[in-house]
């Protein structure tokens, strides 16, 4: 285990390191998520009692966007320069491949949110610092990036890449879509009666989806 | 040290594998790879043997890179088995990577990391015991040493191409697995490729490589196979083949 930990520790600091130097996904995510939380906050009106669920989903959609155009872009850069197939050809579990890649794709979206969702705050005038919408923004992320991390690995070898990558999650990512919204919504305006039926959903979620996809990953990658 | 990458005995200080000519390192047992319907490799059945240079030697389309990716394990046989130093691909992948060292067209490495940092990632990912040393020794080998700070971005496509053989080298394998590992090389490269085909065969290391250059496969690999059509047509010793008479019969395909 501790091996493993280690080799995961070691994918997460090359992709740091790249995305440090290159600043290829990062910059692009945050634009991305910024630039649509401006756009909703302008388009919605702010004035009325229904502003906690515009922004609740307005925060999602910024999100989840740029979760998308991040996922698609780590895999195929890696994919397209063939340093993909380097990291399959390690004596390590592919499992723990797919952890350093999940992990990494984790981070880079909690990034994005820690940046953008201060923005958001102050632009929809709602007080998100609460530990159980922080609590349902965690985990409403680690099953994006879970299934997320995956699927960008199968669409990375497919040459419509771009499109499939969200056509494939949509339908699987759906649940876990709802119940963030959902459970922002109530948290926003104060209704915590049945949070925790929906943060016990999205945990499940994450579980049952972080363990099929490290184990289908060994599957997914090979010819 | 004013000694050349060439002739420093960095290489002398690695551990000798054991020399047991008569165990094959690498057994194929009717293998079979189809893509769709078509087969491109078709119940292939070869051993290769400790010590063995062996060069792969087809047309385009015949199979070599398939061959090599399923020995590599980056792709799965239809049926059929491979055990490599005893490991069998399919039950152990792990051991088996631990065991091979692979250069491919591409150089598996990270444009935006140092060669030194590449290297660095690879030795911890093996698993190398004597990360440090075993650095400096592969740079110094490559010629890299003075480039070891400077990210992979900036280098020749030669220059590239010896750091993908010193990746491919640092865990010391079993089995190098080179797939046309002269295409891009330049001169200190083709050098450099020379002296790790001759260390491999002095410490028992077998070596599969596929080329295109018939004089290079026939002056450097000990045993020719000739891939048609996903079959072995011709297994024969290099020193009984003749240039001429194989570019013919590749011609011919």
């Amino acid at each position: 285990m501790k091996g493993g930990l280690a080799k995961i520790s070691m994918i997460i600091w090359k992709d740091l390191l790249t995305e440090i130097r290159t600043k290829e996904l990062f910059g692009g995510m945050l634009i991305f998520a910024v630039l649509t939380i401006i756009t909703f906050n302008f388009a919605f009106d702010m004035t009325g009692t229904g502003k906690e669920a515009s922004g609740a989903g307005a925060m999602w959609v910024a999100f989840n966007f740029a979760g998308f155009l991040g996922l698609g872009r780590s895999i195929s850069l890696e994919r397209d320069k063939g340093s993909f197939d380097g990291l399959l050809l390690c004596p390590v579990d592919r499992g723990t491949i797919f952890l350093g890649k999940f992990i990494g794709n984790l981070l880079f979206i909690s990034l994005v949110e820690l940046i953008s969702v201060p923005i958001f705050a102050a632009l929809f005038d709602l007080n998100v610092f609460q530990p159980l919408l922080l609590l349902a923004l965690f985990l409403g992320t680690l099953g994006f990036a879970a299934v997320g991390t995956l699927l960008a690995v199968m669409a990375a070898s497919t040459r419509s890449r771009e499109v499939l990558l969200p056509v494939l999650m949509f339908p699987i990512l759906l649940p876990v879509v709802i119940a963030s919204v959902r459970v922002t919504t109530l948290i926003l305006t104060g209704q915590t009666n049945d949070v925790g039926a929906w943060l016990n959903l999205l945990g499940a979620y994450d579980v049952l989806f972080l363990a099929i996809s490290y184990a289908v990953f060994d599957r997914v990658v090979e010819e | 040290m004013n000694v050349s990458p060439l002739e420093s005995p960095l290489l002398a200080s690695d551990d000798e594998a054991v020399f047991t000519p008569r165990v094959p390192r690498v057994k194929i047992t009717r293998l079979t790879k189809r893509f769709e319907r078509r087969g491109v490799i078709r119940a292939l059945d070869l051993e290769l043997f400790p010590g063995e240079r062996v060069a792969l030697l087809g047309a385009n389309g015949a199979g070599k890179t398939t061959l090599l990716r399923i020995l590599a394990t980056l792709s799965r046989p239809t049926s059929g088995s491979v055990s490599i130093a005893g490991h069998l691909t399919h039950k152990a992948p792990d051991k088996v990577r631990a065991q091979i060292g692979v250069v491919a067209h591409q150089p598996y490495l990270y444009e935006d990391l140092t060669a030194e940092e590449n290297l660095r990632f690879f030795a911890r990912m093996y698993g190398v015991a004597d990360e440090r040393s075993r650095i400096d020794e592969i740079l110094f080998m490559i010629g890299l040493i003075s480039r070891r700070d400077d990210r992979v971005r900036t280098f020749s496509r030669g220059m590239q191409q010896r750091l993908a053989i010193g990746r491919a080298i640092l865990h010391r394998p079993a089995l190098l697995l080179l797939d046309e590992p002269d295409s891009g090389l330049d001169r200190e490269g083709a050098r450099v490729l020379e002296r790790i085909l001759g260390y491999q065969r002095t410490t028992g290391g077998t070596v599969l490589m596929t080329t295109h250059d018939l004089r290079f496969g026939l002056a450097t690999a000990d045993r020719v196979l000739l891939l048609e059509n996903g079959k072995i047509v011709l297994d024969a010793p290099a020193t009984t083949l003749n240039e001429e008479e194989l570019d013919e019969r590749l011609s011919s395909r």
